[in-house]
């Protein structure tokens, strides 16, 4: 409980003379000049950045106000966008489950060996880069890859009836590929500080590990798997390098429709109104989330 | 009778158990061991199911003095190196303020420097070569070094803020009735025992940029060549085997400071993360 003394401690301001607001200013002001370079720096690199991108989303050639950036986005583009909400869907499914069914083993599992075992290998493609594994997918998952040679030799898959798997198939494993670990490892992080004492009582009335898995420790750690995967729909939707890597047609994610945009126009408006669709979606996925948690704050 | 079929049941849960051990290692190391095939392949073509013939010449086609794969590991390090220098000047006086001095609206400052991992970052990175080419920031080092710095600032003010706040704060106040003044305090007590934290943030900052490849794609093209554009390039022109050991070189600082990483970011520093 040192952590929270700690954070008390910083809020009380070192002179709390009561009614004299210029002096805690003047007391707050080295704590200010610290933190004024780097937050300059967000400001140039992020604030001034984001709002162009924002505006130029709604500025026509002429210079005035206009909608129709985004009508356009929405016409060229808006089987992209679908595209990219279902595979972004599909693949924070994929991770979900694997990584619930990961984090659970690691915190119920009895084995001396696959527990230990399996805390070493899930971790390996987390600080892989995307454009590693979109590169190892590139040869792996495709027709005459090494999964498909691996299977025909195992004898489950008839040579000639394998397919490429480079197409939203490809997106949602690459994009679990890499993004497990990370799920996993804030999941198992949380199941870690639980209470053992719930999970000893049920296992001792005779609940087996699946049911103390979904109705003792997966309820307890829904904030951590909700902000986990929030997170990881940002990272899915800023993806540049696995969807030029993997899709060469259409429809493929926004991220390589701005890009296209971008380098093969320099329309920065229609890229920018697609950037806003990007944002939306992000935004929804924090709002279910904020609401998820306000609910339970109300009725614990 | 009984005895008999619980061992058997034992050893039937063992085996399914080594079954999905070994289809867990596949997932993980299977793409990874393609990728290692693909770097010694020198002649991989249909219908041959596997290489048939293995060797070291593309390692010396990707490392030909004029090859560009020096040049871009020099660029990228030198990046990298920039980045964190950069990231690190900034952000420990923040995280200090943040962990220790008085500030107004703290949790707002806070969220700012959470705000660029919180949305989308390509449509900022467009924007950002938009801005920076009126500057003729475009295709300069100095360009690349400034947009890895965007997220390198948001993993290093997180992470320095909470390695100074697990920072023993008795210590500092029995130097400064020692007589010690506060810059003194902060070398010689309070930045010491930062240290691992801050190495921390610096690891986390340098993985970062020596990966990042859209911001280094928008500001840094055709100009300045990192080893993820030079990856890109020559697995979208089709030489998977100059891709393939482009992406192991770029593997082993990832997987090196995975490794280590656990042993600079404590648990004490883990937890205040965020606070």
């Amino acid at each position: 409980m040192t952590a929270t003394t700690s954070a008390d401690a910083r809020q009380t301001p070192p002179d709390p003379v009561p009614g004299s607001a210029s002096r805690r200013l003047s007391g707050m002001l080295p704590g200010l000049l610290l933190v004024a370079p780097a937050l300059t720096a967000i400001g140039l690199l992020y604030a001034a950045p984001l709002v162009r991108s924002l505006v130029t989303a709604f500025v026509g050639a002429d210079g005035t106000f206009t909608f129709a950036n985004l009508e356009k986005a929405l016409e060229f583009y808006g089987a992209d966008i679908l595209f990219s909400i279902l595979v972004t869907l599909a693949s924070l499914a994929l991770i979900a489950a694997t990584s619930i069914a990961i984090a659970g083993y690691l915190t119920l599992g009895q084995s001396r060996w696959a527990v230990p075992l399996l805390r070493w290998m899930y971790r390996w493609p987390l600080f892989i880069p995307f454009i590693v594994a979109g590169q190892t997918a590139r040869s792996f998952l495709a027709r005459n890859g090494m999964l498909n040679t691996l299977l025909a030799d195992a004898g489950v898959l008839d040579a000639a009836a394998a397919q490429s798997l480079l197409d939203w198939r490809g997106l949602v494993l690459t994009f679990a590929w890499k993004q497990v670990p990370f799920v996993t490892l804030l999941l198992a992080g949380a199941m870690a500080s639980l209470d053992r004492s719930t999970i000893e009582a049920a296992r001792n009335l005779g609940a087996s590990r699946l049911r103390c898995l979904f109705e003792i420790v997966l309820p307890q750690v829904r904030p951590q798997l909700f902000v986990a995967l929030v997170l990881s729909l940002v990272t899915l939707l800023s993806v540049l390098s696995v969807p030029v890597m993997l899709i060469s047609g259409n429809p493929t994610m926004m991220t390589a429709m701005m890009a296209h945009r971008v380098t093969y126009y320099g329309d920065y408006a229609v890229a920018n109104a697609l950037g806003l669709f990007s944002y939306l979606l992000t935004a929804a996925a924090a709002w279910a989330y904020l609401r998820m948690s306000l609910k339970e704050k109300a009725n614990p | 009778m009984s005895n008999l079929s619980a061992t058997l049941r034992s050893a039937g849960s063992a085996m399914g158990l080594a079954i999905a051990m070994g289809l867990v290692a596949f997932v993980v190391f299977g793409p990874l061991a393609n990728l290692v095939i693909w770097a010694f392949a020198e002649q991989w073509f249909y219908p041959n199911q596997w290489p048939t013939r293995w060797g070291f010449e593309f390692w010396g086609r990707v490392f030909r003095p004029r090859a560009g794969a020096w040049e871009s590991l020099w660029n990228s390090v030198s990046i990298a190196v920039a980045t964190v220098g950069l990231s690190m000047a900034l952000s420990v006086p923040a995280g200090y303020a943040l962990a220790r001095l008085a500030l107004p609206a703290r949790s707002l400052i806070m969220l700012i420097f959470l705000l660029p991992q919180a949305f989308p970052s390509l449509p900022i990175f467009v924007n950002i070569a938009a801005i920076f080419y009126n500057f003729g920031l475009n295709g300069t080092l100095f360009g690349v070094v400034l947009v890895h710095s965007l997220p390198g600032l948001v993993y290093a003010v997180w992470i320095a803020t909470a390695a100074f706040s697990a920072v023993d704060r008795s210590m500092e106040e029995a130097a400064r009735n020692l007589g010690a003044g506060p810059l003194r305090t902060f070398r010689d007590i309070t930045l010491p025992q930062a240290f691992p934290g801050l190495m921390a943030a610096s690891i986390f900052v340098f993985l970062d940029s020596i990966d990042e490849f859209t911001g280094t794609y928008f500001v840094g093209a055709p100009d300045i060549a990192t080893l993820p554009i030079l990856m890109f390039n020559a697995s979208m022109g089709g030489n998977y085997q100059i891709a393939a050991i482009t992406a192991l070189i770029l593997l082993i600082p990832s997987v090196g400071f995975m490794l280590v990483i656990e042993r600079f970011l404590k648990a004490d520093v883990l937890s205040r993360i965020g606070r």
